[in-house]
């Protein structure tokens, strides 16, 4: 579904500082599997995610969705495609301070233009889904961790993406939370949606919700 | 010089658009020289961030240029008090040479600038943003038209004597006067009323056509003639027996008077559609040039459609407003 | 269409609720923005509704006027000279007036003291503006005397006051008999303080005016039309002048305006990051913060404008009266008829609303080309 076809990312490029991030990365993503990315702090995962969900354009290489080509995509194409098909959770949830957990899970629909109804719609019966119903009115900043988490999962999931990017997701949970976390995505996976996360944590790598591990060393793809 | 807040206002207003489009300028040639579509180095991906601020830009400056030009026109009818024989607009525009240059220039401007955004329009649909280069050079070419609009309103403005005797509207669109004006307000109303809505007609037919069957090139270009034929033949039509009906007085045919309050700024009902339907019959045509570039193939009929819808909507407004305005009146120009 | 309405309407939603959200911040810009507004709207009302006042008042006076000069000061038309006048062609009618001044110790104050065209007022009464009414409490059919410059007093009761059309005018008037004036000021008969005459055909006015001159070279014919465009173009003037002064200020407000606009918070600069990451687009983000500038405009234009009203119209304009007005102290006080002209709100809007959004235009689009992955670093 998802083939990077050498990939190289640099940040500063033609300063002084000049770092390669990515130095060379091959990979198939498959449709409808959980992918974990797994290596060491500063190894580039966060990185080659921003390129996967379009968040970032490579330097060189290509990135290719569905067979279609999108490295070269200006922002405001990488953007549509982003809305469409990915849906992000962030290690800090990074969710708006100040509005309800109800209007924080509709933002990422606001510039498709649909029907205010409609999404309140969808985004209760999201919140539904994890258990939030009762808390939809509260301010995010109120709720607690693993409510925040959830409420942005919801927030992925309001545009019905294919795929779900989840960086360093149990980063700031504690063990039985991860392992809610873990039962959420599982039952992404039977729903058929592709997910791909990075993780520091055993709990996430070796769990049976993981299809595939990928290993990451100093930006490039390390083979088991 | 009359020193006066809505000159001011006016100066204040040009002298920010031109200075926009000129510290814009080197970041254009910037994106003229360096544009790279296939690159992801971070050169490319600041170009491509600077796009956004043209394109506010351009927005801005034309959204500008519309309201200074409504402003400039109901300056000059409220200023007319000021010089002999000046009873609207037309008189104070006449006081110097550069009074209607100026007015022209700002109404070119206006139409230039929406052409321009109807082709950043579609470029930015287009995933390799095909028209980079042409937009941006023709972003340069708005930066003299817009100075240009500058210095007229500056040498109007500076030349403005209250001492002056000037002629009006009364002179100016009278049967009797020699000259396109005359010609104008001379036409007897039947063959002129014929001629406007013919052309109206004209207009809206081709945009509509163009509209529902979304085919390229010569009917966009086509949209873009007629659409300029009817903007003349309904300015024409205006002065010729729109306007009459409007003052209820046979021998009236100033197209300036009906923006008057005591009117009750009947004008602006007419301008606005007309004038909106015109940049969108003209956009409908400006991108038209790019029908068969690749990657808008598909953009270009969509797009033009659209502009021809608008524009069809905008000529039947006008035509219903115009129909309303003479149905409404006491006056009896033909014999029933 | 509907999805573009939705979409702006969901941009405002948010844009209203970040605005809320962040009020302390706002507030300030909000505060010195309607100011702005408020002093420029107030300028430009006071000094419309001094051009409103004068045009009025030229409106009922005379096409041409004609004064007799002695060693260049006004003096009294003697007879003989109105039959004269009749014989110019093109003048169609011809009336000596009689009017003016007097100090009335009592108050202070000036009045105008004028014989009216047709002669309406009886012998013994008078009929006073609404200066007087105020000033010295008069009402109907009290009694009122004046001691004349020849020290002999003089009584008369007050048949009625004047409308408050347009005070400016008529604020400190006096109307009287034309024996009584005669008696009160000691002017001999037959003679007047000027002509005004009537003209058949307007196109003919400066004709006229200057076969008068050449008839009677010891006069000087004052054109209503002249006196409109002097007029009109004093106010401009003193408003052009008020409004240079103040662009100062204007210019101070756009560099506020940007500053604040570029000034983001951390948490702001946050929030954008996130909006780009789950899926905003640069335009979007610049569209809403257009709406903010938009929304924050309308507030400020509206409350400023209000405010302004209010403070000219219904207040008397305290703030600013005595650098405007210029003439004030010829009158105790008078109240000014509302008006508003929609050339003033058009050119107030340049002034304002334009300039700040050009100060905030750059600003916005550098907040809104954060990078999307800007948040996974955080
Ligand atoms: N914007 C940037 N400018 C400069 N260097 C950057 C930038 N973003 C990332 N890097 C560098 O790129 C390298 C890879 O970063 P990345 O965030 O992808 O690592 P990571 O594998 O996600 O690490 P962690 O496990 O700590 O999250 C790091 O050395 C980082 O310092
Ligand atoms: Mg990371």
């Amino acid at each position: 579904m998802i083939e990077l076809r050498d990939v190289k990312k640099a940040f500063n490029q033609g300063q002084h500082n000049e770092y390669w991030a990515l130095s060379g990365i091959s990979l198939t993503i498959e449709a409808r599997r959980v992918t974990a990315l797994r290596g060491p702090s500063g190894s580039g995962k966060t990185t080659l995610l921003t390129l996967i969900g379009c968040l970032a354009r490579p330097t060189s290489g290509r990135v290719s969705l569905h067979g279609r080509d999108i490295s070269g995509l200006p922002e405001r194409f990488l953007t549509e495609i982003r809305r469409k098909t990915f849906g992000f959770v962030f290690q800090q949830f990074n969710l708006i301070k100040g509005l309800s957990a109800m209007e924080n899970v509709m933002l990422p629909a606001y510039p498709t233009g649909r029907p205010h109804r409609e999404l309140k719609q969808r985004a209760e019966a999201l919140l539904d889904r994890l258990r939030l119903a009762h808390r939809r009115d509260a301010r995010v900043e109120w709720l607690s961790g693993g409510e925040q988490q959830r409420v942005a999962i919801a927030r992925a999931l309001i545009n019905d993406p294919e795929v779900l990017i989840a960086d360093e997701p149990t980063a700031n949970l504690d063990t039985a939370l991860a392992k809610e976390f873990m039962a959420i995505l599982e039952s992404f996976g039977e729903e058929g949606r592709t997910v791909i996360l990075t993780s520091h944590d055993p709990l996430v790598v070796e769990s049976a919700a993981v299809n595939r591990v990928v290993d990451m060393r100093d930006g490039l793809i390390v083979e088991p | 010089m009359i020193f006066q807040p809505a000159i001011i206002a006016l100066l204040l207003a040009s002298v920010i658009s031109v200075a926009m489009l000129l510290a814009a300028a080197p970041f254009a040639i910037q994106i003229i020289r360096h544009w790279d579509i296939a690159s992801g180095s971070e050169r490319q991906l600041q170009l491509e961030r600077r796009t956004y601020l043209f394109s506010t830009l351009a927005m801005f400056v034309m959204a500008t240029q519309l309201m200074a030009l409504m402003l400039f026109v109901f300056n000059a009818d409220k200023m007319s008090v000021m010089f002999v024989g000046a009873m609207c607009a037309v008189g104070t525009l006449n006081v110097n040479a550069w009074g209607f240059p100026a007015l022209i220039a700002q109404m070119a401007v206006f139409f230039l600038a929406a052409s321009w955004l109807a082709v950043n329009h579609v470029d930015t649909r287009a995933p390799d943003y095909p028209l980079v280069r042409i937009k941006y050079a023709a972003l340069l070419g708005l930066l003299p038209a817009v100075a240009a609009v500058l210095w007229l309103q500056l040498e109007y403005f500076m030349n403005l004597r209250a001492d002056v005797i000037t002629s009006c509207c009364g002179s100016l669109f009278s049967e009797d006067t020699k000259g396109l004006t005359g010609d104008m307000a001379a036409l007897s109303p039947v063959p002129a009323m014929v001629a406007f809505y013919a052309a109206i007609a004209l207009a809206f037919a081709t945009a509509a056509f163009h509209a529902q069957t979304k085919r390229g090139g010569a009917a966009g270009y086509a949209v873009a003639a007629t659409s300029v034929a009817a903007f003349v033949a309904a300015l024409t039509g205006i002065i010729a027996f729109v306007s009459l009906y409007i003052y209820e007085h046979p021998h009236h045919h100033c197209p300036f008077c009906i923006l008057k309050p005591e009117y009750d700024w009947q004008g602006y009902w007419l301008y606005v559609p007309l004038f909106a339907a015109t940049a969108c019959g003209a956009g409908a045509g400006a991108v038209q040039p790019f029908r068969n570039v690749e990657s808008l193939r598909n953009v270009i009929p969509q797009v033009s459609a659209r502009l021809a819808a608008l524009a069809a909507a905008g000529f039947l407004i006008f035509a219903v407003i115009a129909t309303v305005f003479v149905a409404r009146s006491n006056l009896m120009l033909i014999e029933t | 269409m509907t999805v573009w309405f939705e979409k702006q309407r969901h941009l405002i939603d948010f844009t209203l609720a970040s605005l809320i959200r962040r009020k302390g911040r706002n507030l300030g810009l909000l505060f010195v923005y309607t100011l702005l507004v408020f002093v420029l709207a107030s300028v430009m009302l006071y000094t419309h509704a001094l051009r409103h006042e004068a045009a009025v008042i030229l409106e009922g006076s005379p096409e041409v006027l004609l004064q007799r000069l002695v060693a260049g000061r006004h003096d009294l038309i003697p007879p003989g000279y109105i039959e004269r006048i009749g014989t110019v062609r093109g003048v169609q009618q011809i009336r000596g007036r009689l009017w003016g001044y007097y100090y009335d110790s009592v108050v202070k104050a000036n009045y105008t003291f004028m014989v009216p065209e047709d002669g309406s007022v009886a012998k013994g009464t008078l009929v006073v503006g609404p200066a007087l009414e105020r000033e010295r409490g008069l009402a109907r059919d009290n009694g009122i005397s004046f001691r004349a410059y020849s020290g002999q007093l003089f009584s008369f009761t007050v048949a009625a006051v004047l409308p408050q059309a347009s005070e400016l005018a008529s604020a400190d008037l006096i109307l009287m008999n034309e024996g009584d004036f005669r008696a009160f000021f000691a002017y001999p008969a037959g003679h007047y303080t000027d002509v005004a005459l009537s003209v058949a055909n307007p196109k003919e006015v400066r004709n006229v005016a200057n076969k008068l001159a050449n008839l009677l070279p010891d006069s000087r014919p004052i054109l209503r039309e002249e006196v409109q465009r002097t007029y009109a173009s004093v106010f401009d003037w003193r408003e052009g002048i008020m409004l240079a002064l103040l662009s100062a200020a204007i210019l101070a407000f756009s560099i506020l305006a940007w500053e604040k606009a570029s000034g983001l918070s951390a948490d702001e600069k946050r929030e954008i990051g996130i909006l780009k990451a789950i899926g905003w687009e640069t335009g979007d983000v610049i569209r809403m913060k257009l709406w903010e500038g938009g929304l924050i405009s309308l507030t400020a234009f509206l409350v400023g404008f209000v405010a302004a009203y209010l403070h000219v119209f219904r207040a008397g304009s305290p703030l600013f009266e005595p650098v405007l007005k210029g003439w004030a102290v010829l009158y105790p006080r008078f109240d000014l008829v509302p008006v508003i002209d929609g050339l003033q709100v058009a050119t107030l809007f340049f002034f304002t609303v334009f300039p700040y959004m050009a100060a905030v235009l750059v600003p916005i689009w550098r907040a809104a080309v954060t990078d999307p992955d800007a948040v996974m670093r955080a």
